[in-house]
């Protein structure tokens, strides 16, 4: 590098600026990909835009605490974000309300299966402790999962990593595993999704069908509450036996 | 859109304030999403700029989750050493979780409709 643009690198990856705005950048390099594949689940932006942005900061050699300082203030939206899901909620509470067995039982099915399946598979493979208990909530979004793992000795980070893979998983997944079960219903379809993969799952909802959207962010609200409950009771347990 | 962008974070707010007040496990924002959802219950709806304030927001959820994924550079150690274990752990666990809820609630869904439609 020149002098001249070596101090502006200097400049640059010192301001919070350049993290924010690659973000964005990428992920509406990302967006746009996926649209063109036309909403293809595979082209996940979530997936594309962590792809591009790990390979430049790999690159210039940038550490992730100076990219999150400025890359903090999108993070940050996920509050009002979450606090934002209740109007789909409320627009869809009269479909909620009529189908509130199976909402119940499915949830609490769901919910279940996602922390004891990911634990004990995660121990026959032989993970470790820390990643076995990193792995307990992550099927909750990001800063509940996070909150969790912090709660019963996971790695709160990782926790983050493996909650953005599931969300990923699916987002990517859930269409055909519908449609070998050929299960139609759109609330169905979307409180699966929102159940095991959270946000991104429910992004992926949105999408494709509001009231899967709804049902969606019904199921994730619902999920966060029952497994911030219910993991630390059960995890202890879960490693243990 | 500041009015609305304002409530939310209010909401937010008072989630955080009430999950720290009561010693909660639970989070503030899902607290404030639950408060917000009664306020609407209560006041009949939300305004249409609430609505598309919101719709906006959801609309790029996955945005949101870009800067805690690129975390992943700071697990590649990790990730390196027990990858296999991880990636089975996420796939198995997340299609039995799509399907054991599918599943249980599809059953559920059957019967009552049953009795109503003879």
């Amino acid at each position: 590098m020149t002098p001249e643009i070596s101090k502006l690198w200097v400049y640059l990856s010192a301001s919070p600026l350049l993290g924010l705005t690659i973000t964005l950048l990428a992920y509406q390099a990302a967006f746009w990909l996926y649209q063109r594949s036309g909403a293809n689940p595979l082209a996940n932006p979530v997936l594309i835009a962590v792809t591009m942005l790990v390979a430049f900061l790999s690159l210039t050699d940038t550490r992730y605490e100076t990219y999150f300082a400025g890359a903090q203030f999108v993070h940050f939206l996920l509050g009002p974000a979450t606090v934002a899901l209740a109007i789909p909620l409320y627009l869809q509470f009269r479909r909620v309300r009529a189908m509130l067995l199976p909402v119940v039982v499915g949830l609490v099915a769901g919910s279940l299966t996602a922390v004891v399946s990911a634990v004990l598979v995660g121990r026959l493979f032989g993970a470790s402790l820390s990643t076995q208990l990193s792995l307990a909530p992550k099927s909750v979004t990001t800063p509940i999962a996070m909150g969790v793992a912090e709660r019963i000795g996971g790695i709160p980070s990782l926790t983050a990593v493996l909650v953005i893979v599931t969300g990923i998983i699916g987002a990517v997944g859930a269409r055909s595993v519908f449609d070998a079960m050929k299960l139609r219903d759109p609330a169905i379809r979307g409180f699966a999704i929102g159940v095991a993969s959270h946000g991104i799952g429910t992004a992926r909802a949105f999408q494709v069908n509001e009231q899967s959207g709804a049902f969606a962010a019904l199921a994730m609200g619902l999920n966060g509450a029952l497994t911030a409950l219910l993991v630390p009771f059960v995890s202890g347990w879960l490693v243990g036996a | 859109m500041i009015s609305a962008l304002t409530l939310l974070l209010l909401f937010q707010l008072i989630g955080e304030v009430v999950a720290r007040w009561l010693d909660l496990p639970i989070p503030g924002p899902v607290i404030g999403m639950l408060l917000l959802f009664l306020a609407l219950a209560v006041r009949g709806g939300p305004t249409d700029d609430l609505r598309t304030t919101s719709q906006n927001l959801l609309q790029h959820l996955s945005l949101l989750f870009v800067p805690a994924g690129t975390g992943i550079m700071v697990h590649l150690h990790r990730v390196a050493d027990e990858w296999p274990a991880l990636l089975l752990s996420l796939l198995i666990s997340t299609f039995a979780t799509l399907v054991v809820t599918a599943l249980a609630m599809k059953l559920c869904l059957r019967q009552p409709s049953r009795e109503e439609t003879p």
